[in-house]
C-alpha cells in the first residue's frame, strides 16, 4: 500500500538530509569514535576552517570573552581563556586568524561551567577567535593580539 | 609523557600541563636546516567517575608542553577525574586523581 512507500520515502529523505548535514560539518557523528578532523585543521584560511567546523554563521556574541595577554612576547605560549556565561555549552573551538592553520583546537564538553584556558602558538600578530556552541546555536568573540616573536618556526 | 594534573571540587576546576614536545612540523633544525615533523597531542580526553566531560581534538598550534583547564558543574570531594591523551604518532598518556 501507499503507507509503506511513504514511510519509506520519508526514511530516505531524512537519511539524505542527515548525511548532506553530516557532509557540511553541521553535525558531528559520535565525537568519542570520531578521528581527528583533518580536513577542518588542515584548512589554510579562516573562512575555510569555519566552515569544516560547521561555525561559519556563527553570530558575535558579548556572554563570550576571550581573554588573552594585549601583547605576548613570545608567540610561542600565549594563553587564551574562554569565559561564558551561556547555559548549555555543548563546544568550544579555538583559533587563531592568521595561524598558517588557524583552526588550533575544538572540545566538546558536558556539565561545563563557564571557563576554559588552552596555552596556544601564535605566528603573528593575529585575532584569537572562540566559537561556543550551545543550546544548538553558534555564538562567536575575538581578542587581538599583539606578537613581539612569532611562535610558528618558518 | 608526565602529566601533573589538580582537580578542585570547590570551582570544579581541573588544571593539567602534559609534557610534550608539541611540533607543528613548520619549525627547521637549525643544525639541519631540515623540517622537525609534526609531533603534537591530537587528542584529550576528561571523564568524572568515568563520565566523559571534555573530549577535544588540538593541532600542533597547541603551545609545548600543553596546558589545560576548564571547569565543570556539580563536582564532588572524592570524585574521580581522569585524563588521557594521545598523538599523531600514537603515544599515549593519562593520569587519574581525586576531586579534593
Amino acid at each position: 500500500m501507499n503507507s509503506a512507500r511513504r514511510l519509506l520515502l520519508k526514511a530516505a529523505g531524512s537519511a539524505g538530509l542527515l548525511t548532506s548535514a553530516v557532509a557540511a560539518g553541521l553535525l558531528k557523528p559520535g565525537r568519542a569514535l570520531a578521528d581527528w578532523d583533518s580536513a577542518a585543521f588542515s584548512a589554510t584560511r579562516l573562512t575555510d576552517a569555519l566552515a569544516a567546523i560547521g561555525a561559519s554563521g556563527a553570530t558575535t556574541s558579548l556572554d563570550v570573552v576571550v581573554k588573552t595577554p594585549d601583547i605576548a612576547e613570545n608567540g610561542a605560549v600565549v594563553p587564551v581563556e574562554i569565559v561564558t556565561t551561556l547555559p548549555n555549552v555543548e563546544s568550544i573551538a579555538i583559533l587563531a586568524e592568521k595561524n598558517p592553520t588557524p583552526l588550533i583546537a575544538q572540545y566538546t564538553l558536558t556539565d561545563f561551567d563557564g571557563m576554559l584556558t588552552t596555552r596556544i602558538k601564535l605566528r603573528e600578530t593575529s585575532k584569537v577567535r572562540a566559537i561556543v556552541r550551545a543550546g544548538g546555536k553558534l555564538y562567536t568573540s575575538a581578542k587581538e593580539v599583539k606578537v613581539t616573536i612569532g611562535g610558528c618556526g618558518g | 609523557m608526565a602529566i601533573p594534573i589538580k582537580v578542585r571540587a570547590g570551582n570544579g576546576e581541573i588544571k593539567a600541563l602534559i609534557s610534550h614536545p608539541t611540533e607543528n612540523g613548520l619549525r627547521k633544525d637549525a643544525k639541519s636546516g631540515q623540517f622537525i615533523p609534526a609531533h603534537f597531542i591530537n587528542s584529550v580526553m576528561v571523564a568524572i567517575n568515568g563520565k566523559t566531560v571534555l573530549d577535544g581534538q588540538w593541532s600542533g598550534g597547541v603551545s609545548k608542553d600543553p596546558f589545560i583547564a576548564f571547569r565543570v558543574k556539580g563536582m564532588k570531594a572524592g570524585d574521580r577525574v581522569n585524563l588521557s591523551v594521545k598523538d599523531n604518532m600514537g603515544d599515549t598518556g593519562s593520569v587519574e586523581t581525586s576531586a579534593s
